[in-house]
């Protein structure tokens, strides 16, 4: 029983979780374990999954960005709008680019400079952008007028769709950003103790608006490829995607407190909540249901976060 | 008759012995003053009074009733009130909601405000103070909400008022009106406990006094009328100065930091002083006496308002930690557990934060040199650990310090060191030995400022003392000319000593 506990409360706890839930599923679902259906799940996660790069950042830091799912909205939809009216795709994702980190630059300048509270300001964030892009596309779907950018995708390398290998790329990026650059260990200094890491010369200030400005960029390319998939930007794109993303973060053992965060542990929290989704799809379960079963699996991972910090402080002296 | 009785109070914490034996009494109707240097154990006593803590052997008599009390609440039952230097109100209540509030009187929870009002406002009167009972707490000034904290004493029928440093953030007029309030419920037979560091308020306003010093009980004045502002001072420092300290004579080099005019918000009034190549300055002073806002500002974690600082005749830039460092400045922090290690990550981690930076060529992180920095300095500072990559919370605070240190040692080019309780809540044996790194960093030629307010610790390690007092320098004093008592006068926030320095 304890070392049971230990295991599920543990570094690797999730893994086996997921491993378990893995092997029940595929035995008791029918079709989940079919390449199509595979490729189809991984599609699905490829948002939330590439955004929860950043927002384990963000939340390593001790911070709160609630306003992704807007800004990959708003990102999506200058892609298409800037490409429609350019001729010129690039033109277009680079604008969108431009336009993801301007939004998330904004937000760590205000958060870290101005030091309102991050939750706050990401909330205004989340609506004026929103806002933006309602206004821009005067709220209907915008069509994509050249069927290459379609291609972004719909192109495969090695029978994998595009969006998938940018998202394993972008895991890998940013797994090794966290583990293996200075950047990656300020964050993590950061969200232990301020503070303690300013006056050890960490230019904290800095640091946040970096995080931030990144997870806009990140949103960005989420954007792009989302638009891209559903070959438009809409202005209600990925609502709700900040609730999600911070689950999936939550989920793979990223403490809200700051401090601590592993690309694994976000990667098997991505897959989770997408086999959630996935399978209770499969099972024709009513889409309204789906909600009741996504705000369970945030209750259910913030209790194994807290679960997680008191055993670790138990195990202090 | 006593009033007011401790019968050989002891209390231990884990590393040092707060108390031990303490037994006094005060009479009815009498104020008396309690006074000690920081760490005398006056809080503890003050502590064990308020409930808050509960000694290990002795007794507290009140009008001849032995108190059992375990918690602040039961103390308060007792008649035992004890008004911190944080006070206790809530800010956007009003004065009486403040004195009503957990003993709302009223009927199912319906509160006739119009009463409860009337009936503050005849008790304010009755004790003489004259404070709005309809304003708000939080648009009073610090005097008038102390006045209201003793209200609120006075009606909860307090028969024990126990003042912590009360005039520490009071105009010299709000302490006037302070003391005429406490002349009034001396009257009415109150017995007030004063803690002071201020002998002119001891002699003008006490009519005995206990005096502590490392815990003991090392003088009791029955009447106040018969001691001297010397004697109480002798009493207060008398200590034997052990030889734990292993202080040798270095020697010293030219000027290596140089500070000018410096001020901040926090030390309104500009310092200025110099360090030299191998020599330990010591700051001494008693709590809110400046000495860790000055390093603060000196290592620009805190905005400057005005001042130069200089290492080796180049400007540090102001304001930037970060800048201090690359200029050759160190801090290791007052609050180790706030601004010093890095909680939830590893030693290792803590060693490297700063120092990665030199071999991290584009940010990308070096393990291996790392892992040898910090078996380096874990090795070279003596750190009990099982392992680098132990969490840094899960350390004592001695090798927390050790780690800290250790941070800053790994660093390229340190110049000077500034160390704020070098020691505290550290034990003996690791205490000797952060002095040992401290006398070795000094010999191979860095400033080092130690502040601390350990008296016999700044006197064992310091080439030199610095004395603050209230923001400002009260002395600055050569170790051939290091005595206790001038020091102690110095740091005393006294109007009549303040003339003679």
């Amino acid at each position: 029983m304890n070392s049971l506990k230990k295991i599920l409360l543990g570094e690797q706890g999730l893994v086996v979780i997921f491993a378990i839930a893995f092997v029940i599923v595929s035995i008791f679902v029918p079709n989940f374990l079919t390449e199509r259906n595979m490729l189809g799940l991984l599609q699905s996660v490829v948002t939330i999954g590439i955004v929860a790069c950043t927002m384990m950042f963000c939340l390593a830091s001790r911070d709160f960005d609630l306003s992704v799912g807007s800004t990959v909205a708003f990102s999506g939809m200058i892609a298409v709008m800037v490409s429609n009216a350019s001729g010129s795709i690039l033109l277009g994702l680079l604008a969108a680019l431009l336009a993801g980190s301007a939004v998330g630059f904004v937000n760590g300048v205000v958060i870290a400079k101005f030091r309102i509270n991050a939750l706050i300001t990401t909330l205004a964030t989340m609506q004026i952008v929103r806002g933006f892009a309602l206004i821009a596309s005067d709220g209907r779907a915008v069509g994509i007028n050249d069927p290459s950018f379609y291609q972004l995708a719909l192109s495969r390398f090695f029978t994998i769709p595009t969006p998938i290998w940018v998202m394993i790329i972008l895991f890998l990026v940013f797994g090794f950003v966290l583990n293996r650059t200075v950047f990656g260990k300020n964050t993590l200094a950061i969200g232990g103790n301020p503070e303690a890491s300013r006056l050890a010369g960490v230019n904290v200030v800095r640091m946040r608006i970096w995080i931030f400005a990144l997870q806009g960029l990140v949103c960005a390319i989420a954007g792009i490829l989302l638009a891209s998939r559903i070959t438009s930007g809409q202005p209600n794109a990925a609502t709700g995607l900040e609730l999600s993303v911070i689950s999936a973060c939550v989920l793979g053992g990223v403490s809200l407190a700051g401090g601590r965060a592993a690309m694994t542990g976000v990667i098997v929290g991505v897959l989770i909540m997408g086999i959630a989704e996935n399978v209770m799809n499969l099972l024709n379960i009513q889409a309204f249901y789906q909600y009741v079963v996504r705000g369970f699996i945030l209750l259910v991972a913030v209790l194994l976060d807290n679960l997680r910090s008191s055993a670790a402080g138990r195990g202090r002296a | 008759m006593a009033f007011l009785e401790f019968q050989s109070i002891s209390k231990g914490y884990p590393g040092v012995q707060a108390l031990s034996d303490i037994s006094f009494s005060v009479e009815k109707g009498a104020v008396h003053g309690l006074m000690g240097e920081n760490g005398a154990g006056k809080s503890t006593l003050i502590r064990i009074l308020s409930g808050d803590q509960s000694a290990d052997t002795g007794s507290i008599t009140i009008d001849g009733v032995e108190q059992h009390y375990r918690s602040v609440r039961d103390a308060f039952d007792a008649g035992v009130i004890v008004i911190h230097q944080e006070l206790q109100l809530v800010p956007e209540l009003t004065v009486a909601e403040n004195l009503w509030l957990g003993r709302f009187p009223g009927k199912a929870g319906v509160i006739d405000s119009r009463t409860l009002i009337e009936i503050v406002r005849t008790k304010l009167q009755e004790i003489g103070i004259d404070v709005d009972p309809t304003a708000k707490v939080s648009t009073l000034s610090i005097g008038a909400r102390q006045m209201v904290e003793i209200a609120k004493a006075v009606m909860l029928e307090a028969r024990v008022i126990a003042l912590d440093e009360p005039t520490s953030s009071l105009s010299s007029r709000e302490s006037e009106i302070l003391f005429s309030l406490i002349e009034r419920l001396k009257a009415r037979g109150t017995v007030i406990l004063y803690v002071s560091h201020r002998l002119d308020e001891i002699f003008r306003l006490c009519d005995s006094l206990t005096v502590l010093r490392d815990g003991k009980l090392a003088a009791h004045h029955p009447d106040v009328t018969q001691t001297t502002r010397d004697q109480i001072i002798a009493e207060m420092v008398g200590r034997e100065i052990s030889n734990i300290w292993g202080w040798r004579e270095r020697p010293l080099g030219e000027a290596r930091l140089e500070v000018k005019n410096l001020s901040g918000p926090k030390l309104p009034s500009p310092i200025g002083f110099s360090v030299r190549k191998g020599e330990i300055l010591g700051f001494f002073g008693l709590i809110g006496a400046g000495r860790s806002e000055m390093a603060r500002l000196l290592y620009g974690a805190d905005h400057r308002h005005h001042g130069s600082v200089s290492i080796d005749g180049v400007a540090v830039s102001p304001n930037n930690p970060k800048a201090a460092i690359n200029a050759g400045m160190v801090l290791c922090p007052e609050d180790r557990k706030f601004d010093g290690i890095v909680q939830g990550r590893s030693i290792e981690e803590n060693i490297a934060i700063s120092s990665r930076r030199h071999f991290s060529p584009f940010g990308i992180l070096n393990p291996k040199k790392e892992a040898a920095l910090a078996e380096q300095f874990i090795a070279k500072l003596r750190v009990r650990t099982p392992s680098r990559k132990q969490d840094i919370i899960n350390l004592s605070g001695g090798n927390q310090q050790k780690v800290i240190l250790g941070r800053w040692l790994s660093e390229q080019g340190v110049k000077v060191l500034v160390i704020d309780e070098p020691t505290r809540g550290i034990d003996v044996g690791a205490k000797s030995e952060i002095y040992e790194i401290l006398y070795e960093l000094a010999a191979g030629g860095m400033a080092i400022i130690v502040i601390s307010s350990e008296l016999p610790e700044v006197m064992g390690i310091s080439d030199r003392i610095m004395v603050m007092c209230q923001g400002r320098v009260a002395a600055d004093i050569n170790r051939s000319d290091f005595n206790e008592r001038t020091i102690l006068t110095a740091a005393l926030p006294d109007k009549n000593a303040a003339g003679t320095i």
